[in-house]
């Protein structure tokens, strides 16, 4: 099986500690992944923003980088709904209404979204595995990010993967499901209402008493983590990848 | 409601205001939590949710891709049950025509049923232009129309308020309108309640005229239906000798049978109850009383042409996706500048309206996108799919789309990308703390993450994947 690591923009360029985390751990599980260098972005910040013409031209391309793989891997949530979810409309809206769209992009489309999957989809359902055997030996909190939960419908997968990590103390998080407030440029548009969200999502996670806020999209992380940072409340942000990569040898 | 949005900031500058209202915050959060747990308890009461959300979808659809067909068959039921119908191209149109019957009858003022379709026209305004006061007497619309104030929410109109604020505005207020309340008035809900009922029992008892909105018509019997639970509007329905029924053209069900479905989606998604106190039908003139319909279109035609955009006629105006909407809960109603807040309201107030105004622009960007709307709209309206698609119709600011295009550029080309992130590596130590213009909007209140030494590819090509 030929499996391609979509790494996605951000994490390339923010946070390449989850992207060899999730190179060591799938290598771990015996599973050698590639890494198609021509990959850039998804498109999802330009689509989501309204800029559709641009979200078509870097879907064009991911299926071009992706077309000969027989599963894609990526470490976000919000990524992989992107691909999934709204390639197909995006394709057929665009070809309805305004931008140019290549004829057999559709059929590439149709063909490429069965394949991508989000890290614990790909570990669970492809893999067939929930312990991967790792070791972290901290209190965690879980977010199930809203494109994870809502969009790709992962459900418990990432935490019965936590829970089978030795060492580790899962305490749940109230309200867990709501949203974070992050939604990509929403953080900055309506930077007010983003960060009334944000600061109830704090204050949830103090009360969990963990060490560590874990998710699978780094995007979320981020901007939970900046509040966290910002209000001095040594509270660590880890994506789900960095957990599961850790082991007792590799500490 | 008094007043009229026209001319609000976008919602950006609304919600920053709202989101420092701790009183609203509270109020908000206390409410919609409360209604969201009701509504999660009785819709996991039914083993068929998922068929009656998808019957109710799919039936929705039907009648709006044969609507002209229905509005007909609507029209020639209820001018055979002695009812007379009029249509109105747009609110100008339907309040010409409300005003005109209502100063037919000689009367001066009209008792109301609460009504969506009215406030989205403005009619109580025009009313008064031409003399006439409209009496609000839904307990929620009577708090807002007694304060002065704007509906913030489509079921629970008056949700911003608590209960010692609206024992506040009876006790100064209601006198100026009718019965006053009581001087010894305490703010428990059953005294507030009371002193509600007395002051709208002498209106329903005394006025001629009344003016409904309703929840559904049904094409095949010419029957409206009113939802209701306080018994207000029913009082409304039977006692004037005129009802005059303002209904918006995609409120129409083919069969009486349909009810079946709807009957059971509505309550539990709106109120959280397995059914609603009263549900008030009817049909035509009935003797004693003169029946008007006036269906209103008011830019519906519009939002129908759009392929996507048409989804949003199939709302049953529950407002559980206001409940569940976590910007709903933080920015309040009166930021959305219309009739219909929360994530409905913001698609589809720009799809009625258009996106002229700077608010109606902004509306479709007042979502995180979380998805939480459409997982509760028991019509399986995509709200989000609705908001990324206004997005792409709407225009942008000069300097985003600028942003945009560069880059889209940096991304067409891995090479781009990977001198851009070397660029960032190397001036790492020089991004300050606080980022200018509308990114300072992030580093307000969180800090941005450190760029790293190196991105993700340069580590692959150099160290071959980690095997180096």
């Amino acid at each position: 099986m030929r499996v391609a690591l979509f790494i996605t923009c951000v994490n390339d360029t923010l946070f390449p500690g989850t992207g060899q985390a999730v190179v060591s751990l799938l290598r771990r599980l015996g599973c050698e992944v590639e890494f198609p260098a021509a990959q850039t972005c998804c498109g999802q910040m330009h689509v989501n923003t309204g800029y559709r013409a641009e979200g078509v031209r870097l879907a064009e391309h991911f299926v071009d980088v992706f077309a000969g793989y027989d599963a894609v891997v990526a470490p976000s949530g919000s990524c992989a709904a992107m691909v999934r979810e709204q390639y197909p409309r995006l394709v057929h809206a665009a070809r309805s209404s305004g931008p140019r769209v290549p004829s057999g992009l559709a059929g590439a489309v149709a063909e490429m979204t069965p394949k991508v999957h989000d890290l614990s989809e790909f570990l669970v359902d492809v893999l067939g595995v929930t312990d991967v055997g790792a070791y972290f030996p901290h209190r965690v909190t879980y977010h199930p990010t809203c494109h994870s939960l809502r969009g790709l419908r992962v459900g418990d997968r990432p935490t019965r993967l936590l829970s089978q990590v030795r060492g580790l103390e899962l305490v749940p998080l109230r309200g867990a499901e709501e949203c974070c407030g992050f939604g990509g440029t929403f953080a900055v548009k309506n930077a007010a209402v983003s960060s009334a969200m944000c600061a109830d999502k704090v204050r949830n996670v103090m009360d969990t008493g963990a060490e560590v806020l874990c998710a699978a999209d780094n995007s979320c992380l981020m901007h939970i983590g900046g509040a966290l940072k910002r209000q001095r409340t040594g509270v660590r942000i880890m994506h789900l990848a960095e957990i599961l990569a850790a082991t007792e040898e590799v500490r | 409601m008094s007043g009229t949005f026209l001319g609000m900031p976008s919602f950006p500058r609304n919600a920053a205001a709202a989101v420092q209202d701790s009183q609203l915050r509270f109020n908000l959060r206390k409410a919609t939590h409360t209604i969201r747990d009701r509504r999660l308890s009785v819709v996991g009461e039914l083993p068929d949710w998922a068929e009656l959300r998808q019957a109710g979808k799919a039936i929705k659809d039907h009648t709006l891709r044969h609507l002209d067909t229905y509005l007909l068959q609507m029209e020639e039921a209820v001018t055979r049950a002695g009812g007379k119908v009029h249509w109105a191209a747009d609110a100008a149109e339907a309040n010409r025509i409300v005003t005109g019957l209502v100063k037919a009858t000689g009367e001066t003022s009209v008792v109301k049923v609460k009504s969506m379709a009215t406030q989205e026209i403005e009619l109580n305004e025009a009313l008064a232009e031409e003399g006439i006061t409209a009496y609000e007497t839904d307990l929620a619309e009577l708090i807002v129309q007694l304060g002065d104030d704007f509906p913030s929410h489509i079921l629970v109109p008056a949700i911003h308020r608590n209960r010692s604020e609206i024992r506040e505005i009876f006790l100064s207020k209601m006198a100026e309108w009718g019965k006053p309340a009581p001087a010894s008035l305490t703010d428990e809900p059953r005294a507030l309640a009371e002193a509600a009922r007395l002051h709208l029992r002498e209106r329903f008892l005394s006025t001629k005229v009344a003016v409904s909105g309703a929840n559904f018509m049904i094409a095949e019997t010419g029957t409206l239906v009113v939802l209701e639970s306080e018994g207000n509007g029913r009082m409304c329905l039977t006692l004037p000798e005129t009802l005059i029924s303002v209904v918006g053209i995609e409120k129409l069900l083919p069969r009486w049978q349909d009810l079946e479905v709807f009957l059971q989606l509505l309550p539990r998604s709106s109120t959280g109850e397995r059914m609603n106190p009263y549900t008030s039908s009817w049909t035509g003139a009935t003797e004693g009383q003169e029946f008007h319909l006036v269906l209103v279109d008011n830019g519906r035609t519009q939002v129908l042409a759009d392929e996507v955009g048409r989804q949003a006629l199939r709302c049953i105006r529950c407002s559980a996706c206001l409940n569940v909407c976590p910007v709903y809960e933080r920015a309040g109603g009166h930021a959305y500048g219309s009739v219909y807040p929360g994530p409905i309201g913001a698609i589809l107030t720009p799809q009625l309206r258009g996106m002229g105004s700077e608010l109606d622009r902004s509306l479709p960007y007042a979502s995180s996108l979380c998805g939480a709307c459409f997982d509760a709209c028991p019509v399986a309206i995509d709200i989000p799919e609705v908001l990324v698609h206004l997005r792409s119709r709407a225009r942008h600011a000069r300097a985003e789309r600028l942003g945009m295009r560069a880059a889209g550029w940096v991304f067409g080309k891995p090479g781009r990308l990977a001198r851009a992130q070397r660029m960032g590596s190397r001036f790492r130590r020089l991004v300050p703390r606080r980022l200018p213009g509308p990114l300072g909007g992030w580093t307000d209140t969180r800090e941005i993450p450190d760029i790293p030494a190196q991105s993700f590819r340069d580590w692959w090509e150099q160290t071959d994947g980690g095997r180096r």
